[in-house]
C-alpha cells in the first residue's frame, strides 16, 4: 500500500492547516499521481484541487510532490514514489486557498508585468508578417511555457521578493518578445527591467530549470535579458 | 433565498478558450463593458491541447489555393449536413482571421520564404477533390492550440479585457419575453453566488467529451453549455453527431495529432499491414476521420488489433527520420513517451479512436445568434443569446469535422459574433429587466443541490453515465443497444437529479462544481442517446449497423432536439451559398 499525505486546509473549517494521511492500493499500476489524487477524491469529495487537460499542457495541476514541484498529470508514481512514500503539498510560497488550490495572483500580475504580447509600431501588412525559420526557431524553448508556476514557486529570490522580482516564468515570457523578430518595442522592455529587482534578482540557483515539466530554460532567458541590460548601459 | 448581488455587462462571454477569447477581444475592442466568465484560468482552456493545426486557404503551400476547395472538402466532410452559407463564410474570412492572429504575434512554423507553414490533413483535396491532396493545415509545430490560446490571451490582456477567472455560470436567467438576459454564476474562491446581468451572453463552453469514459478531452469538458441551455428550454441540433478521432493513446485516451499522418505517418494492423489502403484507395490514412476511425474499429473487431487483447492498431512514425519528429512534431514525441511508454522515432505508439468533438450544439446562424423553432416551424432568434465554438451548431461541421477546422471555426465566429454584437449594442438593445422571481428561477437547480441530503455519490454517478455512453452510442450504433441505452439513462436520471452534495462549504468547493457539471453531462448524454436512436440511417460519424447506407431522401437534414418533450424535429440544412454554386450531396468517397 502506497503512505500518501496530503496537505489539507479549508479556511472555513480548520484553524490551521494538517496533513491527511490516506493508505492508496494502486493495483500494481504505475499511475499519474493525479490519477491517485482523483481516486481519493472520489472517496473524499472534499480534497480541493485543479485539473484540467490531464495531459501537461494546460498547466493547472503544479503541486509539490515529495519535496519537488510538477504537474501531477504527468509524474507517474515510479519517477517520484521512494520508501512507498508520496507526500503532496501546494506550490510553495503562494498563499494556500483551499488544500492544493494556491492564490496565484502574484505569479500572474510578474506575468503581465512583461507585457507578453507582440508590439510592433508598423501597420501590418495584408499577409502575415514574414519571419525565417532561423527566427522562428529564436522562440523554441520559450513560447511553450504553460504558466503552471512550478518555476516561480521554486525559486527562493521569488519567494522572497513576489512583488517585485519578476520570477523565472515572467522572465521566460519577456525573453519570448525580447526575441521574437516581429517585436519592435526592445528599448521600452528593457528599460521597464532596469531595475535591482526585477531581473537581478536572480542568483543563477537553477531550480526552474530542474523542475520545468516542460523542459524549458529559464535561466538561460534571464541570462540573455541581462546581456541585452549591459550591453545597453555601455 | 436571500436577493443576491447583481453585477452589469454590455456583453458577457462565458467561457475562456479561443472562440469566448475571440468574441472577447472584439468586444474589448469596441470599448463596450464586456466580461469573461471562466471556470478556470483561460489558458487551462481545452483549446490549449489542439495540436495539428488551424486549416485555412491563405495559399501558402501552394499559392494556388482557393478557399472554395476548402469550402468544398469541409461541407464533403460533413456528409453534406453543414450549412453551406456558413462554411462559405468560414473557409472565405478564415485567412483574415489567421493573419490577424499572426499580427498578434502567434508563433506558427514557417516556410522557407518566411510564410506560415502548412501541412496536409484528412480530408484535403485541391481543385475540388480533383487535384490529389492538400496541405492547408496552418500549424505552430504540432501545439498549435496552445499558441493559439496564449496569444489570444496576450490580445486581451493588452485591450484590457474584464477576467472572472475560476468563476462558474451555473444556470440561464430569462426574462418574462423568454430573452436571455444573463447567467447565475458562482466565484469558486468564495463562493458568492451573483446574477450576472447582461444585453448580450455569448456561450463559449466548449465541448462535452467527458460524457464518455474515454476521451481525449480534458476534465472541464462537461457540456455546460448545452446542459445550461437545454434546462431553460432551448433545443440542441444534431447532439448525436460525435467524433471518435482516430489516434487516442491507448488506454490513456490522450490525443496523437492527425498532424502525424499528415507529415506521412501510417497505421498498421497486427500483421504489419497498412490497412487503409484498402478501405480508402486514394486518400488512405488521410480519410475522413470517421472512415478511419471505422476502419480502425473493423480491423480490431477482425481480430487484426495489436496487443495482448488485440484492442487497438499501431501508428508507425519512425520512418520519418528523428529530425522531422523531433521538428515537427515534438509534443506527440513527449506525450507517447509518458503515456505509451514508447518512443516514436523507434516504434510505433498504440491508438485507437477515442472521443474527441461534439459537432452538434446549440443551433445558431452565421452571427453566433442562437435559434430555436417557432411553432410553425420556421427558425426563431432567441433575443440575447449567443454561441460559439464546440458548443454551437452554426453549422460548419455537419456529420463529421474535418481536422484543423475546429480552430478556425473558433476564431472565425468568435470574431463574427463579437462584431456582430458591437454593432447590435450600437443600435441599441432594449430588453425588459428580470424580474426576482426570473432570478430565482435561474437559481433553483442550485438551491436544491445546497440544500441536498442523503443522495449518491457524484463521482460514481458520474462513472456510471461515462460507461452507458461509451458501451452504447460508441463508433458503431444499433437500435436494441441504444434503446438499452435509453432505458439505463431514464433510470440514472433521478438518482443525478438527487446526488448529494455533502460538503457545504463555500471557499474552492471543487464538490460542488463537480455536482453541477454531472448534471449537465447528463443532460447532453440523454440528447445524444434520444436523437442518435432516431436518426434511422448512417451519416458522417453516426454509424448504425442496422442502417448501413446515408439516407438523403429522410435525413439530409439536421435533428433538432427538444428537451421539454423530449422529440426529435427536422431542421433544413442550408444549400444556398452566397457567392458559389451549391455543392449537390454526393456519394463521400476518399
Amino acid at each position: 500500500m502506497l503512505q500518501v499525505s496530503l496537505y489539507r486546509y479549508n479556511p472555513e473549517t480548520d484553524q490551521e492547516p494538517w496533513t491527511q494521511e490516506v493508505e492508496f492500493d494502486s493495483g500494481g499500476k504505475d499511475l499519474m499521481v493525479l490519477d491517485v489524487m482523483e481516486q481519493i477524491k472520489a472517496q473524499d469529495p472534499t480534497l480541493a484541487f485543479r485539473r484540467s487537460c490531464r495531459e501537461g499542457v494546460c498547466g493547472s495541476d503544479g503541486v509539490n510532490i515529495n519535496g519537488k514541484n510538477g504537474l501531477a498529470c504527468i509524474t507517474a508514481l515510479s519517477e517520484t514514489v521512494r520508501d512507498n512514500k508520496l507526500v503532496i503539498r501546494p506550490l510553495p510560497g503562494l498563499p494556500v486557498v483551499r488544500d492544493l488550490v494556491v492564490d496565484m495572483s502574484m505569479f500572474y500580475d510578474q506575468y503581465e508585468k512583461v507585457e507578453p504580447y507582440l508590439q510592433n509600431s508598423s501597420a501590418p501588412p495584408a499577409i502575415e508578417r514574414l519571419q525565417s525559420p532561423e527566427e522562428r526557431a529564436k522562440l523554441d524553448g520559450l513560447y511553450e511555457c504553460i504558466l503552471c508556476a512550478c518555476c516561480s514557486t521554486s525559486c527562493p529570490s521569488f519567494w522572497w521578493n513576489p512583488d517585485r522580482f519578476i520570477g523565472p516564468a515572467g522572465l521566460l515570457q519577456s525573453y519570448r518578445f525580447l526575441a521574437d523578430s516581429r517585436d519592435t518595442a526592445t528599448e521600452q522592455r528593457l528599460s521597464k527591467l532596469d531595475d535591482p529587482y526585477s531581473v537581478f534578482r536572480c542568483h543563477g540557483i537553477q531550480n526552474c530549470v530542474g523542475v520545468c515539466p516542460k523542459g524549458l530554460n529559464p535561466t538561460k532567458a534571464i541570462g540573455h535579458i541581462r546581456n541585452l541590460l549591459l550591453e545597453r548601459a555601455i | 433565498m436571500g436577493s443576491i448581488r447583481t453585477i452589469s455587462f454590455d456583453g458577457v462571454i462565458v467561457g475562456g478558450g479561443g472562440a469566448g477569447m475571440r468574441a472577447a477581444l472584439q468586444l474589448a475592442q469596441s470599448g463596450f463593458k464586456t466580461a469573461v466568465i471562466t471556470k478556470v484560468f483561460p489558458t487551462r482552456s481545452h483549446t490549449v491541447s489542439a495540436q495539428g493545426g488551424i486549416t485555412c486557404a491563405i495559399a501558402s503551400d501552394d499559392p494556388n489555393d482557393d478557399w472554395r476547395w476548402h469550402m468544398y472538402d469541409t461541407v464533403k466532410g460533413s456528409d453534406y449536413i453543414g450549412d453551406q452559407d456558413a462554411i462559405e463564410y468560414m473557409c472565405s474570412v478564415g485567412p483574415e482571421a489567421v493573419y490577424e492572429l499572426e499580427h498578434m504575434g502567434m508563433p506558427f512554423s514557417r516556410t522557407e520564404e518566411g510564410r506560415i507553414y502548412q501541412r496536409p490533413f484528412g480530408g484535403q483535396s485541391k481543385n475540388f477533390g480533383e487535384g490529389g491532396q492538400a496541405a492547408r493545415t496552418c500549424a505552430a509545430a504540432d501545439r498549435t492550440g496552445h499558441a493559439l490560446l496564449h496569444t489570444l490571451y496576450q490580445g486581451n490582456m493588452k485591450n484590457n479585457t474584464v477576467f472572472f477567472n475560476e468563476w462558474y455560470a451555473t444556470d440561464i436567467v430569462k426574462n418574462a419575453d423568454g430573452a436571455v438576459v444573463g447567467v447565475i454564476a458562482i466565484c469558486m474562491e468564495t463562493g458568492e453566488t451573483v446574477y450576472v446581468k447582461s444585453r448580450a451572453t455569448v456561450f463559449a463552453t466548449g465541448g462535452a467529451g467527458r460524457i464518455y469514459a474515454s476521451t481525449t478531452n480534458a476534465h472541464i469538458n462537461t457540456g455546460d453549455g448545452v446542459g445550461m441551455s437545454l434546462r431553460a428550454g432551448f433545443p440542441v441540433q444534431d447532439i448525436e453527431m460525435w467524433q471518435f478521432h482516430p489516434t487516442g493513446i491507448h488506454g490513456a485516451g490522450v490525443l496523437v495529432t492527425e498532424g502525424c499522418r499528415g507529415e506521412g505517418g501510417y497505421l498498421i494492423n497486427k500483421d504489419g499491414e497498412r490497412f487503409m489502403e484498402r478501405y480508402a484507395p486514394n486518400a488512405k490514412d488521410l480519410a475522413g476521420r470517421d472512415v478511419v476511425a471505422r476502419s480502425m474499429v473493423k480491423e480490431i473487431l477482425e481480430g487484426r488489433g495489436c496487443g495482448p487483447d488485440g484492442d487497438h492498431v499501431l501508428l508507425k512514425l519512425d520512418h520519418l527520420g528523428e529530425d522531422v519528429l523531433l521538428s515537427r512534431l515534438p509534443g506527440i514525441c513527449e506525450l507517447s513517451e509518458t503515456f505509451a511508454h514508447v518512443d516514436p522515432t523507434k516504434e510505433p505508439v498504440p491508438v485507437v479512436p477515442t472521443c474527441h468533438y461534439m459537432m452538434g450544439g446549440i443551433p445558431t446562424n452565421v452571427n453566433g445568434q442562437a435559434l430555436t423553432l417557432d411553432a410553425q416551424g420556421n427558425d426563431q432568434i432567441i433575443p440575447g443569446f449567443y454561441a460559439v465554438g464546440e458548443v454551437a451548431c452554426v453549422s460548419v461541421h455537419g456529420a463529421n469535422r474535418l481536422g484543423g477546422n475546429s480552430l478556425l471555426d473558433l476564431v472565425v465566429f468568435g470574431r463574427a459574433s463579437g462584431l456582430f454584437i458591437e454593432n447590435a449594442l450600437r443600435d441599441g438593445i432594449v430588453m425588459r429587466d428580470a424580474s426576482d422571481s426570473d432570478i430565482e428561477q435561474g437559481m433553483s437547480r442550485l438551491d436544491k443541490l445546497n440544500n441536498s441530503t442523503g443522495g449518491e455519490n457524484v463521482a460514481g454517478l458520474k462513472k456510471e453515465l461515462q460507461n452507458i455512453m461509451q458501451n452504447h452510442f460508441g463508433v458503431f450504433r444499433n437500435a436494441e443497444f441504444m434503446q438499452q441505452g435509453i432505458e439505463k439513462l431514464a433510470e440514472l436520471r433521478s438518482r443525478i437529479d438527487n446526488a448529494e452534495l455533502s460538503d457545504k462549504s463555500q471557499a474552492y468547493n471543487t464538490a460542488r462544481i463537480e455536482a453541477l457539471e454531472l448534471h449537465n453531462l447528463f443532460e447532453v448524454a440523454e440528447a445524444t442517446a434520444i436523437t442518435a436512436e432516431e436518426r434511422k440511417e448512417s451519416r458522417g460519424a453516426h454509424a448504425r449497423d442496422d442502417y448501413q447506407e446515408r439516407d438523403d431522401e429522410n435525413w439530409l437534414c439536421h435533428s433538432l432536439y427538444s428537451p421539454g418533450d423530449k422529440q426529435v424535429a427536422k431542421r433544413a440544412v442550408n444549400f444556398e451559398p452566397k457567392t458559389v454554386d451549391t455543392f449537390a450531396p454526393k456519394a463521400r468517397v476518399y
